[in-house]
C-alpha cells in the first residue's frame, strides 16, 4: 500500500481540565474518501482542528505523505496540501466568487494581474471537477450549495491535495447533498484524499471507503465501510461505556404539569428548528429529549422558557398558558414555578465576572427575601449562597469569588442549586453535565431523581445518551425539529441511536 | 469588583497599571515639552506648583475636578450596562437650561438652600431627558448609542445658542447670556474648608457643589453595587443573554440606565452656572463632557477610582493654564496635548502593558494570578 496521506501518531489536546483528543492514532489513505463520525464533543473538530493549524497538539506526531511536520497555522496546512471546508462558511458575502477564491492568496501587488491569472485558473479547476460557478456572481446571491462549492474551489485552488469537509451536509437539502456526494467522488477518482466529518451514519454509508468512529475524544475504531453496518457503527458512535446507572424507583406519575402542542420555533434566519412537536410532561417523571446537538432541542427548550419566541402552538403551564409566540417574560415563568438550568452556563446560565453570591440570586433577584426595598439584602445573599454552597457541595466554597474562577463542575451546582432551592414544579435542564467533572456528574444526577421523587416534572435535554437513559422515565428523540419517536427507559443504545440519526425515518421514506 | 479581567490581584489592577500609564504619557509629553525647547522638569514643577501650590490654586483645581466628577459618573453607570454615552457634553449643556430655568424664576423668592434641591432636580431632569431620546432609540430601534448621543451633542449646541441669543438674552444686552443670577441663587463658596487648613483661597470659585458630586458618587456606588437596579445593570452589561434569561427587560434598563446617566451629566452644570459665572454662558461646559470618558476609564467605572482620576484631571486643568501663563514656549494647545497624551494612555491604551504586567506576575508569583483559584479543589 502506498504511504498514508496523512498520518496521526499518539495526538493529544486538553483545554483545561477537558481531554478533548487523547492517543488519537489514524491514517489516512491517499485517494480515499475517510468518513470519521462520532457524537458532538467527541473530538472530531478538535482533532481537524489540530491538522488544519487552528490549534497546537499537546503532544503526538502528524505525517503527511510519510513526512513528519509541524502545523502552526492554517498556511502551513495549506502548503503541505490541505485544504478544509468548514462548517460555517468563511465567505465575503458582497464578494465575487473569483474575489473570494483569490482572497489571501493574490499573487501580484496589484489586483487585476492576480485576478486575469485566477479567473483562467478557476475555469480549467472548474472544468476538470464538474464545480461550475459563475466566477463573477456575487456570494450573497448564491445558494448555499453554490457557496459550498466555492469553498471546494477555494481549497483547490491552493493546491490541496487533502480536502477535509466538516460536517458539509449541515447546510444542505438532500439534492443538494447528493450533488455534492458526486462532486466528492469525482474529486477522489482525481486522486484528492478527502476526509469527511460527520454524525449523519446515512452518510457515511453512502460515500466513505473507510470510516473511523470517536467517542469522548478516543479514536475507538476504524472500520472498511463495506464491512461494516449502519447498527455498528452507532452501537460504537453511542458506545458502551458502562456509567453508573443511578438508583431509582418506580416513577409515580401525577398530574399533568407542562403540556407542549404542536411547537414549532424558527431561529434567527428563519430556518424552522422545531417542527410541530408535541407531549406531555406529569409530575413525578423525568422525560429526556434524546438528539444529535442542533436538531432542535435547545431552541424547544428555549422557547417553553420564554427565551425565544416560537411561530406557532401552545404551552400549557400547571393547566395555564404560557405566551410562547409573544415571548413570555421568565421573571413571570420563574415565579409560576417553572425552573430552567440553560445549557449554556457561561453566557446564560451565569454572569462569569460576578461573585458566586450574585450568581445565586440571577433570576430570582426580584424575590423580597433578598432585598430590603429598592436595596439588595446583601447579608441574606452571602447567607443564602454559603446554604446553598453547604448543600451542594460547591468548592471552593467562598461566596465571594469570583464565578470564573470556579471548575464547570462547580458552576453548574452554582446554577443547580439556584433553580432547585427555588421548589419549583417544573424543572428544565439542558445538558446538566457538560463539561463537569465525574464526580460531580453523580451528584447532579441524585439531585434530579430527587428532585422527581419530589413530584416535580423534569424535562431533560442532553446529547449524552447514556445520561438520558440512566435518568429518564421515558424519551423523546428529536431529529431535524421532530419528535421522531418516544421510547420507554429501557430502550437500547443501539435503537436510540439509530432514531437519532435519522436512519429510522430515512429508510421509511425511501 | 465586577471587572471582568480576573487574572491579577487587585492592588495591580487598579494601582500599578494606571500609575504605569500614566507614568508613561508623562514621558511622551516631556518628550513634546522638549521638542519645543523647554526643560520638562521645569515644566512639571511648573504645573504641580500650578494645582496645588497655594490655597487659590488647590481651590480650582477641585473647581474643576468637580466637573470632572460629574461626567465621569455619568459615564461610567452608561458603562457598567454596557453602553457609550459619549453624548455627556450634550447632556450637561441641557442640564445647564434646567439650572438656569430654575434660577431665573425663584432667584427673587428664595433663600439658596431652597433653590438648590430645585435646581439639582431641574438640571437632572433636563440631563436625562435628554438622553432619553437615544435611550429609546437604542432599545427600541437599535440605533447606535454613540452616534444618537454624539449627535445629540450637536442639537444641545445649537438648542442652546438659539436660546441664549433669541430667548434667555436680557433685552438690550450684547451677550449671549442670561441675565446674572441674584446672590440667592449663588451657591455658598467652600473656601472654609481650604482655610481651616490655613489656606487662602481668594476668589476661587470652588463651592457646595464640590461636596454634591461626592455624595452623588457615593450614590453611584449604592446604586450599581447594592441596589437590585444596580444588579440589573450589570448583569445586562455583562450579557444581555443572561438578562435575558433572568427576565430583565432590555429596553427598560437601558432607558433607565441612560437617564441616570444623563441626569448625573446635567448636574455637572450646577458647578459652573451656579456656583461660579452665576449666568448662563455659551459653551460654559468646555469639554468637561468628553473629559468624563477618560475619567471614567481611568477610574474603572468606580467611584473610588472616579474621583481621584477627576482630580488628576483638575490638576492638567488648573496646573495646565499656569504652565500656559509661566512658560510662553507652552502655549495653550500644548496643554491640550498633554491632557491628550493622558487620556490616550490611562484610557485608550489602558490594556497596553496589561499583558507583560500579566506575564511578569505569572512568573513571579503563580498563585497571585488565579493560577491554584482555578482547579476549585484543595482550597
Amino acid at each position: 500500500m502506498a504511504e498514508a496521506a496523512i498520518e496521526l501518531i499518539g495526538i493529544n489536546k486538553s483545554f483545561g481540565a477537558v481531554r478533548a483528543n487523547r492517543d488519537i492514532n489514524l491514517e489516512i489513505a491517499p485517494g480515499t474518501i475517510h468518513g470519521i463520525i462520532g457524537e458532538n464533543g467527541a473530538g472530531k473538530s478538535t482533532l481537524m482542528s489540530i491538522l488544519y493549524g487552528f490549534y497546537q497538539a499537546d503532544s503526538g506526531e502528524i505525517r503527511v505523505g510519510g513526512k513528519p511536520i509541524t502545523i502552526k497555522t492554517p498556511n502551513d496546512a495549506i502548503a503541505v496540501g490541505i485544504g478544509m471546508v468548514h462548517q460555517h462558511f468563511m465567505l465575503v458575502e458582497n464578494f465575487t466568487v473569483l474575489e473570494n477564491v483569490i482572497l489571501g492568496a493574490e499573487s501580484e501587488a496589484l489586483l487585476k494581474k492576480s485576478i486575469v491569472k485566477a479567473r483562467s485558473e478557476l475555469q480549467r479547476l472548474e472544468r476538470e471537477y464538474g464545480l461550475e460557478v459563475d466566477p463573477d456572481a456575487v456570494i450573497e446571491e448564491l445558494p448555499v450549495g453554490l457557496q459550498q462549492r466555492v469553498e471546494i474551489l477555494k481549497a483547490l485552488y491552493r493546491g490541496a491535495e487533502i480536502l477535509i469537509l466538516d460536517e458539509p451536509t449541515g447546510v444542505l437539502t438532500p439534492p443538494e447533498a447528493d450533488h455534492l456526494f458526486r462532486i466528492l467522488k469525482q474529486l477522489k477518482e482525481q486522486g484528492k484524499t478527502i476526509v469527511l466529518i460527520t454524525h449523519k451514519l446515512r452518510e457515511i454509508m453512502a460515500i466513505t471507503d473507510t470510516v473511523s468512529v470517536m467517542r469522548q475524544g478516543t479514536m475507538v475504531a476504524t472500520r472498511e465501510t463495506a464491512k461494516t453496518t449502519v447498527g455498528e457503527l452507532a452501537e460504537l458512535m453511542v458506545g458502551r461505556r458502562v456509567l453508573l446507572r443511578v438508583e431509582k424507583g418506580e416513577a409515580k406519575p401525577g398530574a399533568i404539569k407542562l403540556s407542549v402542542k404542536n411547537l414549532t420555533v424558527r431561529d434567527s434566519r428563519g430556518v424552522t428548528m422545531v417542527n410541530d412537536v408535541s407531549f406531555d410532561i406529569r409530575g413525578g417523571e423525568i422525560v429526556g429529549i434524546a438528539g444529535v446537538a442542533g436538531n432542535g432541542q435547545s431552541e424547544l427548550i428555549e422557547a417553553i422558557s420564554g427565551i425565544r419566541r416560537a411561530v406557532s402552538g401552545s404551552v400549557m403551564l400547571d393547566g395555564k398558558p404560557i405566551d410562547v409566540i409573544g415571548i413570555a417574560d421568565p421573571g413571570e415563568l420563574r415565579d409560576r414555578g417553572l425552573a430552567h438550568v440553560p445549557e449554556d452556563r457561561h453566557h446564560v446560565g451565569l454572569v462569569l465576572a460576578f461573585e458566586e453570591n450574585e450568581n445565586s440570586i440571577l433570576g430570582y433577584h426580584d424575590d423580597p427575601k433578598y432585598l430590603n426595598g429598592p436595596l439588595l439584602n446583601i447579608d441574606a445573599i452571602r447567607n443564602d449562597a454559603r446554604d446553598k454552597i453547604e448543600k451542594y457541595d460547591i468548592r471552593p466554597g467562598d461566596c465571594r469569588l469570583k464565578t470564573a474562577n470556579f471548575s464547570g463542575g462547580n458552576q453548574q451546582k452554582i446554577v443547580l442549586a439556584r433553580e432547585m432551592e427555588q421548589d419549583p414544579g417544573v424543572l428544565i435542564v439542558g445538558q446538566p453535565t457538560r463539561g463537569v467533572d465525574v464526580g460531580a456528574i453523580e451528584f447532579i444526577h441524585k439531585r434530579l431523581i430527587a428532585m422527581r421523587d419530589q413530584g416535580k416534572a423534569v424535562l431533560l435535554v442532553s446529547v449524552e445518551l447514556d445520561e438520558i437513559r440512566s435518568l429518564s422515565d421515558r424519551i423523546l428523540v428529536m431529529f431535524d425539529g421532530r419528535v421522531v419517536g418516544e421510547r420507554g427507559s429501557d430502550a437500547t443504545e443501539g435503537e436510540l441511536g439509530l432514531l437519532m440519526a435519522g436512519v429510522e425515518r430515512k429508510e421509511a421514506a425511501e | 469588583m465586577s471587572t471582568p479581567y480576573t487574572k491579577l490581584p487587585g492592588w495591580a489592577d487598579y494601582g500599578l497599571i494606571p500609575i504605569i500609564n500614566l507614568i508613561v504619557a508623562f514621558i511622551v509629553a516631556g518628550l513634546v515639552v522638549l521638542l519645543v525647547g523647554e526643560n520638562p522638569l521645569h515644566a512639571a514643577a511648573v504645573l504641580v506648583d500650578g494645582a496645588f501650590g497655594s490655597g487659590q490654586n488647590i481651590a480650582y483645581t477641585l473647581f474643576y475636578a468637580t466637573n470632572f466628577i460629574f461626567t465621569g459618573l455619568a459615564v461610567a453607570v452608561a458603562f457598567h450596562c454596557g453602553l457609550f454615552n459619549i453624548g455627556g457634553e450634550g447632556q450637561a449643556y441641557i442640564g445647564g437650561l434646567g439650572v438656569a430655568l430654575v434660577c431665573l424664576a425663584l432667584d427673587g423668592f428664595m433663600p439658596w438652600w431652597l433653590i438648590f434641591p430645585l435646581a439639582i432636580l431641574g438640571s437632572a431632569a433636563l440631563g436625562a431627558l435628554w438622553a432619553l431620546i437615544p435611550a429609546y432609540l437604542q432599545a427600541k430601534r437599535g440605533s447606535h448609542i454613540v452616534i444618537t448621543t454624539i449627535m445629540f451633542n450637536f442639537i444641545a449646541a445649537s438648542v442652546m445658542v438659539y436660546l441664549l441669543v433669541d430667548v434667555l438674552k436680557p433685552a438690550g444686552s450684547m451677550a449671549p447670556q442670561t441675565r446674572d443670577f441674584l446672590p440667592s441663587a449663588q451657591l455658598p463658596k467652600m473656601g472654609w474648608l481650604l482655610e481651616m487648613f490655613g489656606l487662602s483661597v481668594r476668589s476661587a470659585p470652588l463651592n457646595i457643589s464640590f461636596l454634591l458630586a461626592l455624595v452623588m458618587a457615593f450614590l453611584v456606588w449604592v446604586l450599581i453595587w447594592r441596589t437590585k437596579l444596580g444588579y440589573e445593570i450589570r448583569t445586562m452589561g455583562f450579557s444581555p443573554k443572561a438578562a435575558r434569561y433572568a427576565g430583565i427587560s432590555e429596553t427598560r434598563i437601558i432607558i433607565i440606565t441612560m437617564m441616570i446617566s444623563g441626569a448625573l451629566a446635567g448636574m455637572m452644570a450646577l458647578n459652573p452656572i451656579m456656583g461660579d459665572q452665576h449666568r448662563v454662558q455659551l459653551d460654559f461646559v468646555t469639554g468637561a463632557g468628553f473629559v468624563g470618558i477618560a475619567v471614567a476609564l481611568m477610574g474603572r467605572s468606580h467611584p473610588a477610582g472616579i474621583v481621584p482620576a477627576a482630580i488628576l484631571f483638575g490638576v492638567l486643568y488648573q496646573g495646565g493654564a499656569e504652565l500656559a501663563f509661566e512658560m510662553p514656549a507652552i502655549s495653550r494647545d500644548m496643554i491640550v496635548i498633554i491632557q491628550g497624551l493622558v487620556i490616550l494612555f490611562a484610557g485608550a491604551l489602558e490594556h497596553m502593558f496589561r499583558p507583560a504586567i500579566q506575564t511578569l506576575f505569572a512568573s513571579i508569583s503563580p498563585r497571585s494570578v488565579g493560577v491554584t483559584a482555578a482547579k476549585g479543589e484543595g482550597v
